[in-house]
Order: structure tokens, then C-alpha cells, then sequence
């Protein structure tokens, strides 16, 4: 691999001409580095900043115009003694691995079926991908709607089919409304999962089916022993990345439920913004955003690992 | 061949699931859709059967566009999320073309750093930029959205067209160098037009993720004027009485669509993009 390119590179492509500007930019690593730089210095002023300025932060104080007063770890120590903060780590850890499971057993068994031949299924899949890509926000309100205490379709259709007599309170009651929010999530996730797992499906080779099918292994057999093994990449990634991104979601459950009735559906995100913004304490909100980093850290560094490995 | 009972295993394996995950993944959209033609006596009435539109009308559509600032909110919209496409595509190219295609000292801190920008939830960063943004003064802007949505779109696209860059082979480059091109003319002659998938592929996907972008909007966008589609949905067309259904859907549909028509134009691209990380890696 490293054989030519540096010799080759190396003399400016106008001959004979000293060191100049051009030659100097031609060099690999003065070329890299100026290419880099204007989206690196973006990345350290508006990603790597604020993210050391918040731990500075949850050591403070602060309040919206005010100047903040160094407090070490007070805030940590208020929130460890707060029963919302602990009821909101149980929220966020249910509404994760809940909708994880169910997203993954939704997303294969789509990727199955699309995977068969059929025509139309460019289009099936088109469509089933649109959860996905239509705004979070705007979909969700229709699922507002959609379980609106008075005029629910899901109370009617299930009132109407004989199967409860009145219609359920689903945003409202404490219990119901988290598995609304899994729901709702779960509705706008399993497309991903779906149409991610489909892509590593169809690099299986039919001849291993064929192979499988000549030694007599059935569907559910050739399942476990072909088309598993070869997605599990594939699987492995698409659910970290998905748990990394459902840890931090906010505006499905801000607009549907914001955290509530009673914090039953508050997650971290939206408890920081919650006292952060609404109420302005930035040091203590960002001491609830940043009680996610051990878990999310874990995660990230394992997911990393992953990557260089594969 | 087609006897009954290959009919009914096909039927059992495909068409019935299918349909369900087909009824299930479209149903609020045609819910938004009938909700948004009802006159207000069908939307508030038990009585009713609401699973059909028995006298349509646009009135929902009529009083968005002329009592609330939706236009407005579209606008911004699309301009923020165009600007923040060509920046985040920009400098993502500039990014990714070196981490993939050359050796320099320090390739390897950088790359890591753009993977760990990437996967940095934004929960743990928009508290800490509220308050850069207020001391940059540029509260209610769309300058604000502007500088902050590339965070999200850059480490993406980096990510996504590193995999692009890696796949042109070197032999290409080289001998556009050996005839005397400098780097640069190499890059955006030989490399780039190749990659015009990838570039599309990176470009739909950040133009729909800006478009989806809530929680900074938020933040940033407190008065009417400034604000995009999702935040004036929720905050403004969610009011205090109970009959502003049929307006909320209209709008939410509106806004949905277009992102739902430039989706329908590259699918494929959006697909590659939604996959590479996942698949191509």
C-alpha cells in the first residue's frame, strides 16, 4: 500500500521549481491539516467546548444571569438524594430496553419479510421506512391524536370491537402513558432496524440457503445457523447505535407527554430541560445530563471497540 | 406451480405480515390526512364513525395558512436546513478526505474524535451551548440553528463518506498526479465526482435530519418569527381549548411533506446512507 504515493508525490508537478507556496501545499500533511482544520475547529469550538464547559458547569451554582459559584459536587449529591432523579433513571432505563427488544424483534421480522421476492417491494420498503424520515415532532402529534383522552380512535376501535367497555385515559394515567411513549417510539424505530437489517440479509449468498436446505435443516433451523451468524454485525451495530440514540431522545416524549403525569414518563433529557431551562438552573441541569455519560460511556467505548475490530 | 397451497404459505409468510406492518407504520398518516379534512362537528362528535371523512372540507388547511405563521415557519425550515446541508456536506468532505485517502500525522486522534462527536447525544451538550449562545448574543436567530445543527451533521457525513472516499482506487488518483494535477484538482476531479452517491447520500440525510432537529430549535427559537415547522407545531398550534385538532394535523401533514417528496426522489440514497454505517463499516 505505501509504496508509491510518497515518492511520486513528493517533487511540486512543475518541475524544477524551488519550495514555494504550491509545493508546500502539495505536501501530504500540510494538505490534510489545512483541509481539517475549518471543520475540526468547528467540531473543538461548538462539540468539544460545550461538552467540558457542562462538566465545568455541573460544578456550579448557575443560574440563567447569574454568575455561577463553584459548588463541587453538590449537585451530584442533591440529585443522588432525590427520588425524581431516581425515578427518572428507572424511566429512561425501561423506555430503552423495552423499546430496544421490541424494536429488534419488530425490525427482523420486517427485514424477513421484505426479504422474500415479491413485486412492489422497492415500494413496501419505501414505505415502511417512512416513520422513520418523517419529523419526530410532527408525527408524534398526530399520535397526541391518536390518543386523545375524549376522542382516541384506539378507545373507539376498541369500545366499538366489544373489547372494553370505555375508553382508556392512555397519556394520562401514570402507568399507561410510559407504554404509550414505548409504543409511539417503538413505531418510529422498528423501520430502522428493519430496513438496516434488510441490507445485511441480502448479502447472504443464496448457495448457503441451498447448501443448508440439501442437508435437510429446516426454516427454523437454517434461521438459527445461517442467516443469524451472518447479520450479527450487522445486528450488533445497528442496536448500539440505536440504544445510544434512544438514551438521548427528547422531543418524542416532550411533545407527547412532557415527563408527565406525575414525572412517570420523565428521561433524562427531559428532566435536564426541565430544570435547566424551564427553571433556569443550569449547573443542576447539567448535572442531570451528564449522569447519563457512565452508562453512554460504556456503551460508546465498547461500540468503538466493535468497529476497529470488524 | 401456484397451487392453493403454496397460495397460503405465501400468504401466511408475506402478504399477512406485511399488511400489518404496512397498516401499522401508515395508520397516523392517514389518520393526520382525515383528521386534517373533517369539519370540527365530525372531529368532536362520539357518535360519528371517525374512520372515514364523511364531508370533507378545507377549512383546517385555509385558516393555517392565513391565522398562524406557518408559512413563515416553512421558510425558515427550509432555508436552515438547506444552509446547514451544504455546510455539514462541505466540511465533511473536507473531513473525511484526508482520514480516508491520506497519511498525516495525527490521522488517528482525529478519527476517533469525529466517531466520538458522532455518538455524543445532544442532551449532554445543548444545557452548556444555551448559555455559549446567550453570551454570543444570538438568541432568536436562525444563526443560532445554523452553527449549532452542523455539530449533529458533520460527524455524520465525515462518517458516511469516509466509506465513499476509501472505495476509489488509488491507480485513479495517481496518475491524474503523475500529469501534473496538484491534490486539490485531484480531489475535486477524480475523487469527488465518483463519490457523487455518497455526496447525495450524506446531503439527503442531513437536509432530513435538520429538518427533524427539535430539542436546539427549542431552545434557541422563542419567538414566532424565527421558529421552524416542528417547533411552531407543537408549541404554538397546540393551544388552550380542546378544537384545534384539525388545524395541528393539517400542519403536521404539511410539514411532513417535504421531506416525505425529496425521500421519494432517492430513497436508494437515503437507504445507502441510513446502511453504511451499519453495513459497510
Amino acid at each position: 500500500m505505501a509504496v508509491g504515493p510518497a515518492s511520486i508525490a513528493r517533487p511540486a508537478p512543475v518541475a524544477g521549481r524551488p519550495a514555494t507556496m504550491r509545493g508546500l501545499i502539495e505536501r501530504e500533511g500540510v494538505f490534510s491539516w489545512l483541509m481539517l482544520a475549518p471543520g475540526v475547529l468547528f467540531l473543538l469550538a461548538f462539540v468539544a467546548y460545550p461538552f467540558f464547559y457542562g462538566i465545568f458547569l455541573s460544578l456550579e451554582d448557575r443560574r440563567v444571569a447569574s454568575e455561577g459559584v463553584f459548588v463541587g459536587l453538590a449537585n451530584f449529591r442533591t440529585l443522588a438524594n432525590d427520588a425524581v432523579f431516581w425515578q427518572v433513571v428507572r424511566n429512561t432505563f425501561m423506555y430503552v430496553c423495552v423499546t430496544t427488544i421490541l424494536k429488534l424483534a419488530g425490525g427482523l421480522a420486517m427485514a424477513l419479510v421484505i426479504n422474500q421476492q415479491f413485486r412492489g417491494r422497492n415500494l413496501a420498503r419505501a414505505f415502511l421506512l417512512l416513520p422513520f424520515i418523517v419529523p419526530t415532532a410532527l408525527s408524534t402529534v398526530a399520535w397526541m391524536w391518536i390518543l386523545d383522552p375524549t376522542f382516541s380512535v384506539v378507545n373507539w376501535l376498541l369500545v366499538h370491537g366489544g373489547i372494553i367497555s370505555s375508553g382508556y385515559s392512555w397519556l394520562g394515567n401514570a402507568s399507561l402513558a410510559m407504554w404509550s411513549l414505548i409504543v409511539v417510539n417503538t413505531w418510529r424505530g422498528t423501520p430502522f432496524y428493519g430496513i438496516t437489517l434488510l441490507a445485511g440479509l441480502q448479502t447472504i449468498s443464496p448457495d448457503l440457503y441451498e447448501a443448508a436446505a440439501i442437508d435437510g435443516a429446516s426454516t427454523t433451523q437454517r434461521f438459527l445457523w445461517v442467516t443469524l451468524p451472518v447479520i450479527k454485525p450487522v445486528l450488533i451495530i445497528v442496536t448500539m447505535f440505536s440504544v445510544i440514540f434512544t438514551f438521548g431522545d427528547f422531543q418524542l416524549i416532550y411533545a407527547l407527554t412532557h415527563g408527565g403525569p406525575a414525572n412517570a414518563t420523565h428521561v433524562f433529557s427531559t428532566l435536564a430541560f426541565d430544570i435547566g431551562m424551564s427553571a433556569g438552573q443550569l449547573g443542576m441541569g447539567a448535572a442531570v445530563a451528564l449522569s447519563i455519560l457512565p452508562a453512554l460511556a460504556a456503551l460508546i467505548v465498547v461500540l468503538t471497540i466493535y468497529l476497529r475490530r470488524e | 406451480m401456484v397451487g392453493g397451497r403454496d397460495f397460503f404459505a405465501r400468504l401466511r409468510r408475506l402478504y399477512l405480515p406485511l399488511a400489518v406492518f404496512v397498516v401499522l407504520g401508515l395508520f397516523p398518516f392517514y389518520w393526520m390526512l382525515i383528521t386534517s379534512i373533517k369539519p370540527n362537528r365530525e372531529l368532536y362528535s362520539q357518535k360519528i364513525m371517525p374512520l372515514v371523512v364523511h364531508q370533507p372540507t378545507l377549512k383546517h388547511y385555509v385558516d393555517l395558512l392565513t391565522e398562524t405563521n406557518f408559512l413563515t415557519w416553512t421558510y425558515n425550515t427550509m432555508l436552515v436546513a438547506v444552509v446547514t446541508t451544504v455546510i455539514s456536506v462541505v466540511l465533511g468532505t473536507m473531513i473525511a478526505y484526508p482520514l480516508a485517502r491520506l497519511r498525516f500525522p495525527g490521522a488517528a486522534v482525529v478519527a476517533i474524535g469525529v466517531a466520538a462527536t458522532y455518538l455524543v447525544p445532544q442532551p449532554l451538550l445543548f444545557i452548556p451551548m444555551a448559555d455559549i449562545i446567550n453570551r454570543l448574543e444570538l438568541g432568536n436567530t436562525l444563526t443560532a440553528v445554523m452553527l449549532t445543527y452542523p455539530t449533529l451533521l458533520i460527524p455524520f457525513s465525515a462518517w458516511l463518506l469516509m466509506g465513499y472516499f476509501k472505495s476509489v482506487p488509488r491507480e485513479l488518483e495517481e496518475a491524474a498526479r503523475i500529469d501534473g494535477a496538484s491534490r486539490w484538482q485531484a480531489m475535486t476531479r477524480i475523487v469527488l465526482p465518483l463519490c457523487t452517491p455518497g455526496l447525495l447520500s450524506a446531503g439527503i440525510f442531513a437536509f432530513t435530519l435538520a429538518q427533524n432537529e427539535f430539542l436546539y430549535a427549542l431552545i434557541f427559537l422563542a419567538k414566532s418569527e424565527v421558529r421552524t415547522v416542528p417547533i411552531g407545531v407543537v408549541t404554538e398550534l397546540i393551544r388552550g381549548d380542546v378544537f384545534y385538532w384539525g388545524q395541528l394535523m393539517a400542519g403536521a401533514l404539511l410539514g411532513s411533506i417535504p421531506v416525505a417528496v425529496i425521500y421519494s426522489f432517492f430513497v436508494d440514497y437515503y437507504v445507502a446512507g441510513l446502511t453504511a454505517g451499519a453495513v459497510k463499516s
